[in-house]
């Protein structure tokens, strides 16, 4: 699973090659292909049913994509081809977590418990697969108290100490969505996959989101998200590749894909004699 | 003011009233061909039908009296309690708990430990055997199955409707090594627990797929295919005759309970020769592997294993995003909740002294899983209150001579012992939804530990 490090340039941590999925006849991503760079938040972006969804299954190994090629490269220059890993094996071993559109968190489970499973594997490992831990050995103890400073500092980051006790099905909206990014972080990532954290905030708790993904990000993990809103896009991504009908439209900084005029049509529509005038445009362009 | 109270309490009585004509049409309708009318047949074989309607008129007024009563003082004595409270500004659920309550645990412990020596002092050494074997040992191998089920069904959140398949062959193994083999209790135990734990295993492969009411259907077939196997695999298993003369548990291998051995328990200590201190050396038996099932669960619980468990029950697809293998996570429920099982089947064979597949139908399943539900599920208190009351319900039942007076002769109490059973499971299931403890204990805190409401949490879908 290990490739050479010479096809991928060192600073890119993301590599979708010719991505296509189809569910029967459907065609619902069509030879897809971006790049993301490592410290980066990249955002994709799309109208309804653009398949924005189904590229983070393929990448989370939720789906396995009909074609193509997904590689992720480590910072140790170790790179994963992710669509031949299990689902639980990405998070595991390539170290790509992710969160859902609706949020799934363990609701009866308290906040802290929510960022216990998380270290599950790091645990396990530390509990001798159990049964050093059932004997009661000191360093099972050392390890678990660690996982709970761990649980603590995300916590902190979350703004959710003062309900470290509490079930998670009782938090408000907008703190169950930062609970569950902090449970993701909590498997320690490289890569983060956001499926539309800012749906359904409203504005102050949009703000303390972007806060968070902020200090995420400084922290040296990478940030892949999925978006509609687009204020919150053009605010905090670095780069945004839009999608529509299963096909990238546009790719590249914010402002570029703003005043790009195929954006801009997927998102607005045109009137009916302004296509021929735009195909044009298009036809003279990049396709 | 005077009046007002006046005015109000007429309307109390009118409305009592109203509800309970109502209640008397009511049990009138639903009555009146079950109660009212009998048939049978006359001396010539002919099916004729008399009515019965002072019957039916006592049926009538108890439903219209009782409903008169609840309505017209009942529910007003209650609302005005709450009332009261509310004024108060006690909250419902008050903080300090009461001594025994804090102590519940260590109480019924105690309590446990003291219970066989209590029952011989109160009713002699033979007069004993009925309270230590009936009562003692019969409810704690109820408890240490529905334990064992706990983990699977209230942790791990997998319905398992097969679960006797796995008690079954922890009986069957004892059976059949120690006739073959000639291997003693303390060998055979954890070989059954491990026997036991590897058909768990065996049956977890092919059903990891599975979810919700498909999962319980496979595992109620794969309980119903060892059945069948012990009853038709006859050259090992005997068939329905069984297996008898299976040998008893010794004491350590330091002294034998077998009345021809010369290390005689009894013999050694120069007592009278009776079969009560086998009984109670088994109750400690079982009340040592219940007390085991229980601190295993505890600490497996607080494991990172434990927590997947519980996170499985709550949510599969987001534990295989944060990397947990949710295969093994599934294998090891079921492995170790089968194991307990094996060891609970090895108590049972050595304390029977004879097992046969009618010991292992269906119908145990179903109360064991009974048990765990109505306990509410992952709380081991609750589910060991379930157990003292459903199976020790069961027992009584068989005591309750007096009511032969008052139904007739023919009348054998422990028939209605599945009546019971329903009759609880409804009651409870209206009154605490959640089983007896429907909240869950968190395993680990920042400041507090606060139980979990019953709400919040999830049975799990399979």
């Amino acid at each position: 699973m290990t490739l050479g490090t010479d096809s991928m340039n060192s600073d890119t941590i993301l590599k979708v090659e010719h991505l296509s999925m189809k569910f029967g006849g459907l065609m619902a991503i069509n030879d897809f292909s971006f790049e993301a760079r490592r410290g980066d938040i990249t955002a994709l972006i799309g109208p309804n049913g653009a398949g924005k969804t189904t590229v983070f299954n393929c990448i989370t190994g939720f789906y396995k994509p009909t074609m193509g090629m997904i590689t992720l490269q480590q910072k140790d220059g170790t790179c994963h081809l992710l669509e031949r890993l299990r689902d639980f094996e990405i998070t595991k071993v390539a170290k790509v977590s992710r969160t859902f559109q609706n949020i799934r968190l363990f609701s009866g489970l308290t906040v802290l418990e929510n960022l216990l499973v998380a270290q599950h594997n790091a645990l396990m490992k530390a509990s001798g697969y159990t049964i050093l831990g059932l004997l009661g050995l000191p360093a099972y103890r050392k390890a678990s108290q660690a996982a709970i400073d761990k649980a603590k500092y995300w916590l902190d980051k979350a703004e959710l100490t003062e309900r470290a006790d509490d079930p998670a099905g009782d938090l408000p909206y907008g703190a169950q969505r930062r609970l569950e990014i902090a449970r993701a972080m909590c498997t320690e990532p490289e890569l983060l996959c956001l499926d539309e954290p800012a749906a359904g905030l409203n504005p102050r708790e949009s703000a303390a989101l972007n806060t968070l993904l902020h200090s995420i990000r400084d922290e040296g993990v990478s940030i892949l998200l999925i978006e509609h809103d687009m204020s919150v896009v053009m605010e905090i991504s670095d780069h945004v590749v839009v999608l529509e009908y299963g096909q990238k439209i546009s790719d590249g900084t914010p402002d570029h894909v703003k005043n790009d005029p195929k954006v801009i049509a997927a998102y607005l529509g045109v009137e009916d004699d302004e296509v021929d005038e735009i195909e044009e445009k298009l036809d003279e362009g990049r396709i | 003011m005077s009046q007002g109270t006046n005015s109000e309490k007429t309307s109390v009585m009118g409305q009592a009233f109203k509800e309970a004509l109502f209640a008397g049409a009511m049990a009138f309708g639903l009555f009146i061909l079950y109660v009212g009318i009998e048939t049978y047949q006359n001396i010539n074989n002919q099916l004729v039908w008399r009515t019965r309607w002072e019957l039916l008129a006592i049926f009538v007024a108890v439903a219209a009296v009782s409903r008169f009563i609840v309505v017209a003082f009942v529910m007003p004595h209650l609302d005005k309690r709450k009332l009261a409270k509310a004024k108060a500004g006690v909250p419902d659920i008050s903080e300090d708990k009461g001594f025994f309550h804090r102590h519940f645990l260590k109480i019924a412990l105690v309590a446990l430990v003291v219970y066989p020596i209590a029952s011989v002092m109160l009713a002699g050494t033979q007069g004993s055997l009925k309270y230590v074997d009936n009562f003692g040992i019969q409810i704690l191998i109820y408890v240490m199955l529905a334990w064992g089920l706990n983990i699977v069904v209230g942790l791990a959140g997998l319905l398992d409707l097969g679960y006797v398949a796995f008690y079954a062959v922890g009986a069957y193994s004892y059976a059949l090594l120690s006739e073959h083999f000639g291997f003693s209790f303390w060998v055979l135990l954890p070989l059954a627990g491990i026997l036991a734990a590897f058909w768990g295993v065996i049956l977890g492969f092919p059903v990891l797929r599975l979810r919700g009411d498909y999962l319980a259907i496979v595992t109620l077939a794969f309980g119903e295919i060892i059945r069948l196997v012990l009853i038709n695999w006859t050259d090992v298993t005997k068939g329905t005759f069984g297996i008898s003369g299976i040998p008893k548990a010794s004491f350590f291998g330091i002294w034998s309970f077998d009345v021809g051995a010369t290390n005689n328990f009894t013999k050694a200590w120069g007592l009278p020769m009776s079969s009560a201190y086998y009984k109670i050396f088994l109750f400690y038996l079982i009340l040592a592997l219940c007390l085991l099932t229980a601190y295993v669960t505890i600490k497996l619980r607080r494991m990172p294993i434990g927590r997947a468990w519980e996170a499985l029950r709550e949510d599969e697809i987001a534990c295989r995003s944060l990397g947990i293998d949710t295969v093994t996570t599934k294998l090891t429920a079921f492995a170790i909740g089968a194991m307990f099982g094996g060891f609970a089947g090895a108590f049972f064979a050595t304390r029977q002294g004879f097992v046969s597949p009618e010991s292992f139908v269906f119908l145990e399943s179903a109360v064991i899983l009974a048990i765990v539900v109505l306990g509410g599920m992952g709380s081991l208190t609750g589910i060991a209150i379930a157990a003292v009351v459903m199976v020790g319900g069961t027992e009584l039942l068989r005591e309750m001579e007096f009511l032969k007076h008052i139904f007739g002769p023919d009348f054998t109490p422990e028939l209605y012992r599945m009546l019971l059973f329903g009759l609880a499971m409804i009651t409870v299931m209206i009154f605490k939804p959640r089983g007896f403890v429907g909240s869950r204990e968190p395993t680990a805190f920042l400041k507090e530990r606060k139980a979990v409401s019953g709400s919040f949490t999830k049975e799990g879908h399979g």
